[in-house]
């Protein structure tokens, strides 16, 4: 036996991989709930009712795909260039810190939102410009240093909050000072618990994906990850490529701290984000790191969070399920992409 | 500077920088049997707390302290079956492929021990390894209380990096494996299976992993919490570029960086710790991993088809 490439994939093909991964996940939800002795299909619906279920419901789950469309665009982008930015979660406290120092009263009036986005933006896309110069440098390997540079952002992060970003007010919380009002993000709709960083995560996929489709940059992140040395081959200027990538990818990181802080949260607080940086990278290898799939892909995750929280409580199922879910949605989804690549031929 | 001084002269002082390295050194020789033949494991952080647990949970449920060493190696081991199916004959990403392993194995854990012990608040222990003084040896003053009054398992960490380096520089077997990485072509030439020999690679690095997470566990502390390998597979991996992919080397890489950890630990508690937030000193692993990528870049020997899946007949 052996693999054969498909040169032009069928749709029933392309479409396969996002339903296998969904019924592996549906029989593992099930699998799993048995092993703990939970009744399977109670359990897989009561995770689907605690996601999607009720108003309540919808609204936490849009609410926690928020970052992680965010997050998710970040790793879409940079896995397409293959440039692996494992550090999303370091640039998303990057972007959350700024806010905060922005946003508790140094900036004033109708800017202060705006000014403090941009900012974190640019304190984001700065986390990924060291490791991506380390790369094409000095050919240091990016995985290692975006993934240690986030245990030195979250000792950092409560080294503020135990120090100069303190609250002082905060009764010994370790938290930070709250927004001003002109920094937050307003509600969508009044009463109802959605502010507009769900929107603009909205806007954001489509504006990367018209830099990924419609722009040179978009093309040359395109070949530079297709075949590095074939784009180099043909004149492309692959480190420059390579370090925007990192800039934007870096950046969009940021808004998801930027629109938690400053739509959610409030402030900040070490827990401001429960590994949405690491969550990304499985929003964007479900949505097979395409902009506008990041969407469903992040909902599809924050259900899966959200209705597993809501599931424990009621069936004693450990919350952990989410986790076991997502892994194994993800090893299947690479998996099946196979399916749309390869034929398995009889020899 | 008279602290410092004081704390490098101390035998306890590097009786901590050797206890600190064991897991490094099981962990870092595992990944670095993978790389050498052709595989870059990503999921070395989460087969460390499939170790952890998995080490644990045996002992706690009563069997003997180096059966649970072997259950370690034994989960371990499967999660490197599942890595080295995806990656090897499948062709993979290897990232996608070891953060996905990473993930699961973690989840694995966490969702277990929930499952096993609802209602624990505070983490049950075990009776971990004591030191085995070494007769003799363990008498020599400095030396041997650093050195040969360690628990066996570390013991078996230093036996471990003198096996791989014989086994990868003085068999057929390690020849073959160093060639997989190296130029898999020439080993099919020979008519061996690159497939296998990558799968067997990564399946006993991984096994290697699990059983330095199992250190944390069985012989560093008496239970298991879930936060507690914390980064040291990643640091790992960065001790393999740092050791040149070479076993020797590595170890000696593996034992500077505890020794340094054991020396912030400890600069702490000195006048230095009040002035300084301690996070900067909790900092320091992690700087020191990336300085070390940082300097080694430049010779750096990377296995040439680390990364590169090999598919037979195909150019």
């Amino acid at each position: 036996m052996r693999l054969e490439p498909i040169p032009h994939p069928s749709t029933l093909r392309r479409t396969a991989p996002p339903l296998i991964a969904l019924a592996t996940t549906l029989a593992t939800a099930m699998a799993l709930a048995a092993i703990a002795g939970a009744n399977p299909l109670a359990t897989t619906l009561q995770i689907a009712a605690g996601a999607f279920g009720s108003k309540l419901a919808v609204l936490e789950t849009l609410n926690r795909a928020t970052p992680l469309i965010f997050t998710g665009l970040a790793i879409a982008t940079a896995f397409r260039a293959k440039l692996w930015n494992i550090g999303a979660e370091a640039q998303l406290y990057a972007g959350a810190i700024v806010t905060v120092l922005l946003g508790t009263g140094a900036i004033t009036g109708p800017a202060a939102l705006p000014i403090a986005a941009l900012a974190a933006i640019a304190a984001g896309a700065l986390m990924l410009l060291g490791p991506v110069l380390l790369k094409t440098r000095l050919g240091v390997d990016e995985v290692v240093t975006t993934l240690l540079l986030n245990f030195i952002m979250a000792l950092f992060v409560s080294y503020l909050l135990e120090g100069p970003l303190k609250d002082p007010m905060g009764m010994g919380w370790p938290k930070s000072a709250a927004l001003i009002a002109d920094a937050r993000l307003p509600r969508i709709i009044d009463g109802l618990r959605l502010h507009w960083g769900f929107l603009i995560a909205l806007i954001v996929a489509l504006g990367v994906w018209v830099i990924q489709t419609r722009t040179t940059l978009g093309f040359e992140m395109r070949a530079t990850g297709a075949n590095l040395t074939a784009a180099r081959f043909a004149g492309m200027p692959v480190n420059s490529v390579l370090v925007k990538t990192a800039l934007l990818s870096g950046g969009l990181a940021a808004l998801a701290g930027w629109s938690e802080v400053a739509g959610l949260k409030g402030h900040l607080s070490a827990d401001l984000s429960p590994g949405f940086g690491y969550t990304g990278i499985i929003v964007a290898m479900l949505a097979l790191l395409h902009p506008i799939a990041v969407i469903p892909s992040a909902l599809f995750v924050a259900g899966i969070f959200v209705g597993s929280d809501a599931m424990s409580r009621a069936a004693g199922v450990p919350t952990y399920i989410a986790d076991m879910l997502l892994a194994t949605a993800l090893l299947t989804m690479v998996t099946a992409i196979l399916l749309t690549r390869f034929r398995v031929v009889r020899q | 500077m008279t602290d410092i001084l004081e704390i490098l002269l101390s035998a306890s002082f590097w009786a901590a920088a050797i206890r600190i390295a064991s897991p490094l050194i099981f962990a870092t020789m595992g990944e670095l049997i993978c790389e050498r033949a052709g595989v870059l494991n990503l999921g070395i952080e989460g087969i460390m707390v499939i170790g952890a647990f998995t080490g644990w949970f045996a002992v706690y449920s009563g069997l003997p302290l180096w059966w649970g060493v072997a259950a370690a190696f034994g989960a371990g081991a499967m999660f490197g079956l599942l890595h080295g199916t995806l990656t090897v004959p499948f062709g993979l990403s290897q990232h996608v492929v070891g953060l996905g392993i990473t993930l699961l194995a973690t989840a694995t854990a966490s969702f277990t021990y929930r499952l096993a012990l609802p209602q624990v608040t505070s983490p049950p222990r075990i009776t971990p390894f004591e030191p085995f003084p070494i007769p003799g040896l363990s008498h020599i003053p400095v030396i041997g209380q650093a050195l040969f009054t360690q628990t066996p398992l570390t013991y078996a960490a230093f036996v471990t990096v003198v096996l791989t380096a014989f086994v990868l520089y003085r068999t057929p077997l390690g020849l073959a494996l160093r060639a997989a990485g190296e130029n898999p072509a020439a080993v099919a030439a020979q008519g061996l299976s690159v497939t296998a020999i990558r799968i067997g690679a990564v399946v006993t690095g991984s096994g290697l992993m699990a059983v330095g997470g199992a250190f944390l566990t069985l012989s560093a502390f008496d239970s298991f919490f879930f936060e507690m390998v914390n980064g040291r597979g990643w640091i790992c991996i960065a001790l393999v570029v740092f050791g040149a992919w070479r076993p020797g080397k590595a170890l000696l890489g593996a034992l500077l960086f505890a020794a340094f950890d054991a020396l912030q630990i400890r600069l702490q508690q000195t006048p230095i710790g009040t002035l300084v937030p301690y996070q900067v000193f909790l900092m320091l692993p992690y700087l020191l991993s990336i300085a070390a990528l940082i300097l080694m870049s430049r010779r750096a020997t990377v296995p040439a088809a680390l990364m590169q899946p090999y598919n037979k007949g195909e150019r």
